[in-house]
């Protein structure tokens, strides 16, 4: 028997949000002034759910670990945010956008969520326009797309290579507003150490100030989590160096169920591994495969001569190339869906033809691009039989517009000049699709805390699209939560303040303190980085691009000794009085070492393959996609809710039957 | 390369601080900036010293989080970048590199690098936002036709991320150009022209009380900010601001 | 008007822009020492005598010098304790030039000059004029007006002529900066500011260029003679 309660409304999927508006309960904006709700995470979901909050006319607190909510990750993202606005006439729909969704998710998504997310997708576009966020345009001044992968049309809107920090800057000038208006109350600088609970409810959060190292009790009437992903149990990944699931394992432990913890988003164009003292990747926007292209040398010779520094790789003619995408995915060509186009690039590499030094990197070449662009200029501008040069120069003149600041960002990491050698790239560990469970409305399993964004695990399936996050996010936060937390919150007019004197808060309190000084009496051998590497290279080789049972269950092991070993022996210096980074640090490796382990055991009860998840065990064995990723639609056709019990290996699985009504279920094919 | 790092250390804001000397070696080329200084913490943590604690987050250029007074220059000697995009082959072996918080009255600091930038938090409180309403219920994207070079103008003074070089840079330790950004953001848009006047005079005045110095036209702030953002902004402000200001 | 950094710094570079004019027009003026005397002698009485331009003009711009020296003392203050603790390594010279970065210095040097100055002209011209009650401007000896004397008689010291070569190499660095960044003060920075900083740039070096060759020229004609 499970307690998963979904609570999808009844009713034909286009119709379920629009109806669910109107019958859920109100606040009366009288009864709003005596609410307090605390929002955790100032990034997109965040930080647009505080603003509207705030506005409606909540008293809201945020928290976030950066000295400015402007900082939060959400900043890095590039490429753009999708909306089915069908400005470009290709056929996009909101149907369309909700269907390539829950195909590029692989059929691990609700229906009901993501019909809402294409639902709200369009708005979200007014409403940051409206605000000022200064997407691209075109010269007639109305708003320019560009295309994204898994996708067949062109949705995605973009503000250069940085939408993800203008659309942040949007949400965070909507909170500035309502701190000027009195109506937030930043707390910067601080990190939520446990959601405390009053009656089975959350009712507020236990903090550290980051500056004083004062642990603070801060109530509420309701617990909005947006806390992002947990993509550093890899140590190495693009995630910000902070982004931590500490905030969301609190709420686990505390009872909210954590869904599909092993569905990770592995992004195909990221800057690789330089050395072993990589501190963090670099990501180079998905928008990038517009107009590059992906190849390795056909013949391994020439792979091995690159990587001697015996060749350069314009010197490989077309013929001597392996644009491996376009030969596998003709219809999709270098636009497949992020999983498909990482694992290809494993593949290559595996087999000894990548290109860099440690031979984890295969090329993304924009030539053929800045030729192209180069020629339609010089037609434009009336130029009979233009120099090669010219075209160049026209042709360099395109891209950089259009990715100026990503070539200059490669530039500075690699040293070498992506104009006139073709870029390397690998894939890296960039988001995760799994997260805190959380109901329609967007609540966790304990009553009170809801997630939102990348912390929960709704919309995305077992993989996310390109341009999605950033949807996901401004929808939950703008749109969603606003409606829905009312609906919990009309319960609570009469509530009163809630009181941080109590014995929850002290227990709660307790517990925070208990653990710092467990933290700073470790016996001292080991720094904590030394500990998050070690639990890093067990993640990517184990639960990484390609997994297996026994890698798996391995896994499980290495990490639950790692943990012991951890607190026996970590190190971390100072006191817990002021800022101590590591003992900040000390705290979220402690709850990425309970995660990693939650992570391969899901990953090792879901013995099929999906969408980023690939299980070596499951593949094609015949026909057109053979050798492809297998999904098991009959026995996993669910999501794994996971519910705390003490160690993460006894934590108890709770299945989430997908419904799927509107969708045929059909093997992905992008061939 | 073997390096010598010259650090200011400080236990916290009202401590008095002092720089240190730490030699360092095995430093490669290929490592950036804050890699170097992980290397240099790992080194004093196994030595049971207080590692340096200074502000990173991304690591990818655009938080905005790292600071940096790196050799004198904000973001050290490379142009266009932060800190953290800074990579150790700038330098060669045997230099000494000089490394301090970002120094301005405004942002006082809280331990070693570390300082605090709420100030400009409270400019952007101030008034650099559009008073529209979150709840969507706006007309749609494209009717507001927006030109596309005041578009793209708009767009390259909202790059700003906030970081505080320009105030860093500035002799006089100004606020303007990060300031004129974000006015210079929404004047450029036909959205934000509705509150020109009062959020140009809010901005401005927050900016004063926070205790910025003056704009005396150096040009630091241009040369050093890591997105580039021109100084055509201040002259914007400064109209925007006197127009205003005539307004009353 | 000096309630806000921006209007102190508007107030600054108008005040500026009027003393770049006054300093063009006194440039002129001064030229007739060279090339006409007898110009420069009607030119100076008229000046000296004109009632506008003695009970008007000239408290304006005495209230223009005053103005932009307090004005550019108390801006200087105010950015000292901007930054209350300064850098142990500070590399000014990676992004401002000189000039920008040390307008007190050429300052400082401009307002010692001007108290010679007043020292040397302003002061025995008030004496002569108000306090021996003489508007004449005539040479005691008779032979026509004696502004053209004086002035030659002035550059006849290698000191002062040392002095004032030091003095207006310091205005022109004052004026490199100055000149050129008032019109980004006022807001003026668009397609038109490329040519107009040219020129400020030509003018912040031919004027005190020109003025260091008026009092060559005077100096040398006199060891000549």
């Amino acid at each position: 028997m499970s307690r998963l309660d979904s609570k999808i409304p009844e009713g034909p999927l286009a119709e379920k949000w629009t109806k669910h508006k109107n019958s859920i309960d109100l606040v009366n904006p009288a009864n709003k002034r005596n609410i307090d709700v605390i929002v955790v995470g100032t990034g997109l979901a965040g930080g647009s759910a505080a603003a509207t909050l705030a506005e409606l006319g909540y008293n809201v607190k945020t928290f976030c670990y950066q000295d400015s909510p402007r900082r939060a990750h959400s900043i890095a993202a590039q490429g753009g945010i999708n909306a089915a606005k069908n400005y470009q006439g290709d056929g996009d729909s909101t149907y369309r956008l909700f269907y390539d969704t829950v195909k590029g998710g692989d059929y691990r998504s609700r229906e009901a969520n993501v019909y809402r997310l294409a639902e709200v997708s369009g708005n979200i576009i007014d409403q940051c326009v409206a605000q000022g966020v200064p997407f691209a345009r075109e010269y007639g001044g109305l708003l320019d797309n560009r295309s994204f992968g898994g996708v067949l049309v062109s949705r995605t809107f973009y503000a250069k290579g940085q939408t993800g920090q203008q659309l942040l800057l949007g949400a965070y000038a909507a909170m500035n507003r309502q701190i000027n208006r009195g109506k937030i109350k930043p707390f910067n600088r601080h990190e939520m150490l446990d959601v405390v609970l009053v009656d089975g409810k959350a009712r507020g959060i236990i903090a550290r100030d980051l500056v004083t190292g004062e642990i603070e009790r801060h109530a509420a009437h309701a617990v909005v989590l947006a806390t992002g992903g947990y993509g550093n149990v890899f140590f190495l990944s693009t995630n910000a160096m902070g982004s931590n699931v500490t905030a969301a394992w609190k709420a686990h432990r505390r009872g909210a169920f954590f869904a599909n913890p092993c569905f990770t988003q592995i992004h195909p164009t990221c800057i690789p591994v330089s050395g072993e003292h990589q501190s963090k990747l670099t990501l180079m926007s998905e928008s990038l495969r517009n107009d590059g292209r992906i190849w390795v040398p056909k013949k391994i010779e020439d792979a091995r001569a690159i990587r001697e520094g015996k060749k350069k790789p314009t010197q490989l003619s077309e013929e001597e190339r392996d644009y491996y995408l376009e030969r596998r995915y003709p219809a999709f060509g270098n636009l497949v869906p992020r999983d498909v186009a990482s694992r290809a690039a494993k593949e290559r590499c595996d087999a000894g033809f990548g290109v860099n030094k440690t031979g984890e990197a295969v090329y993304l070449d924009f030539e053929a691009a800045i030729m192209r662009y180069g020629r339609e200029k010089a037609l434009t501008e009336h130029i009979q039989d233009p120099s090669e040069e010219l075209i160049r120069e026209f042709g360099e003149k395109v891209i950089e517009n259009k990715y100026g600041n990503l070539f200059q960002m490669y530039e500075k990491i690699v040293d070498q000049n992506p104009y006139k050698t073709p870029m390397m790239i690998y894939p890296a560990v960039h988001y995760t699709m799994g997260g805190l469970w959380v109901d329609y409305n967007l609540q966790t399993t304990i009553e009170g805390c809801y997630a939102t964004g990348e912390a929960n695990y709704s919309d995305h399936g077992a993989n996310r699209l390109g341009a999605s996050a950033l949807m996901q996010g401004l929808a939950d936060g703008y749109f969603v939560l606003p409606y829905t937390i009312g609906d919990y919150l009309s319960n609570d007019i009469r509530t009163g303040p809630i009181s941080t004197n109590t014995p929850e808060f002290e227990e709660a309190e307790k517990n925070v303190t208990h653990r710092i000084e467990k933290l700073m009496s470790g016996s001292g051998k080991h720094s904590v980085d030394h500990y998050h590497k070690k639990l890093g290279k067990i993640m990517w080789n184990k639960c990484g691009m390609s997994r297996n049972a026994q890698g798996l269950s391995e896994a499980i092991e290495e990490i639950a000794q790692l943990r012991k070993d951890f607190w026996a022996n970590v190190k971390v210096p100072g006191t817990s009085k002021g800022v101590n980074q590591e003992l900040e640090k000390a705290g979220r490796v402690s709850d990425f070492l309970e995660l990693g382990e939650l992570f391969a055991k899901d990953a090792l009860q879901r013995a099929e393959s999906c969408g980023g998840h690939f299980r070596e065990e499951s593949v094609e064995q015949s026909g057109e996609q053979k050798g492809e990723a297998l999904r098991d639609d009959e026995n996993f056709k669910y999501v794994s809710a996971w519910e705390y019990k003490g160690e993460p290996k006894d934590a108890a699985l709770h299945k989430e039957d997908l419904v799927f009504k509107n969708i045929e279920l059909k093997t992905r094919s992008y061939k | 390369m073997k390096l010598t790092l010259k650090i200011w250390r400080q236990e916290n804001a009202a401590a008095k601080g002092g720089i240190q000397s730490y030699p360092i070696d095995g430093i490669e080329g290929d490592m950036s900036f804050l890699e170097m200084l992980d290397v240099l913490n790992e080194q004093l943590i196994s030595k049971g010293d207080d590692p340096v604690v200074f502000d990173h987050d991304c690591r990818e250029g655009i938080c905005g989080s790292c600071s940096l007074q790196i050799n004198g220059e904000p973001h050290g000697p490379d142009r266009l970048i932060t800190t953290c995009q800074l990579h150790m082959r700038m330098f060669k072996d045997g230099d000494t590199i000089t490394i301090e918080p970002f120094r301005a009255a405004a942002f006082p600091v809280i331990k070693d690098l570390m300082v605090d930038r709420t100030a400009f938090d409270r400019i952007q409180q101030a008034g650099g936002y559009i008073s529209v309403n979150t709840s969507g219920n706006t007309i749609d994207a494209n009717a507001i036709p927006v030109n596309k070079e005041d578009a793209d103008e708009s767009f390259n003074a909202a790059t700003c991320i906030g970081c505080g070089a320009c105030v860093a840079a500035c002799k006089n330790a100004s606020a303007m150009l990060f300031t004129a950004a974000k006015v210079s953001q929404f004047a450029l848009l036909p959205q934000g022209k509705v509150e020109a006047a009062t959020r140009v005079l809010n901005m401005v005045e927050q900016m004063d009380k926070e205790g910025f110095g003056n704009c005396t036209n150096t040009g630091a702030c241009e040369v050093e900010c890591p997105k580039g953002i021109s100084l055509e902004n201040i002259a914007r402000m400064n109209r925007e601001y006197l127009s205003a200001s005539l307004k009353g | 008007m000096t309630s806000s950094s921006i209007a102190r710094k508007f107030a600054m570079a108008l005040s500026g822009l009027f003393l770049v004019l006054f300093l063009g027009q006194h440039f002129t003026i001064n030229l007739t020492s060279v090339i006409a005397p007898d110009t420069f002698n009607n030119w100076s009485h008229f000046m000296g005598t004109n009632f506008l331009v003695q009970a008007v003009l000239q408290p304006v711009l005495i209230f223009g010098v005053v103005f932009h020296f307090i004005m550019g003392f108390i801006l200087e203050l105010q950015n000292r304790r901007a930054r209350n603790v300064g850098y142990a390594s500070y590399k000014g010279s990676a992004n401002a030039s000189w000039a920008s970065r040390n307008m007190i210095i050429s300052g400082l040097v401009i307002l010692a000059f001007l108290v010679l100055h007043f020292i040397d002209f302003w002061i025995p011209e008030l004496n002569i004029k108000y306090l021996q009650g003489d508007m004449s401007g005539l040479l005691e000896s008779g032979g026509g007006y004696r502004y053209h004397e004086e002035l030659v008689h002035k550059f006849e010291s290698h000191l002062r002529v040392i002095a004032y070569v030091i003095a207006f190499v310091l205005l022109a660095i004052h004026l490199w900066h100055g000149f050129a960044s008032s019109f980004q003060s006022v807001g003026f920075n668009n397609k038109y500011s490329k040519g107009l900083t040219s020129f400020a740039k030509v003018y912040a070096i031919v004027i005190p260029v020109g003025f260091i060759f008026i009092a060559l020229y005077h100096h040398i004609n006199h060891l000549i003679h």
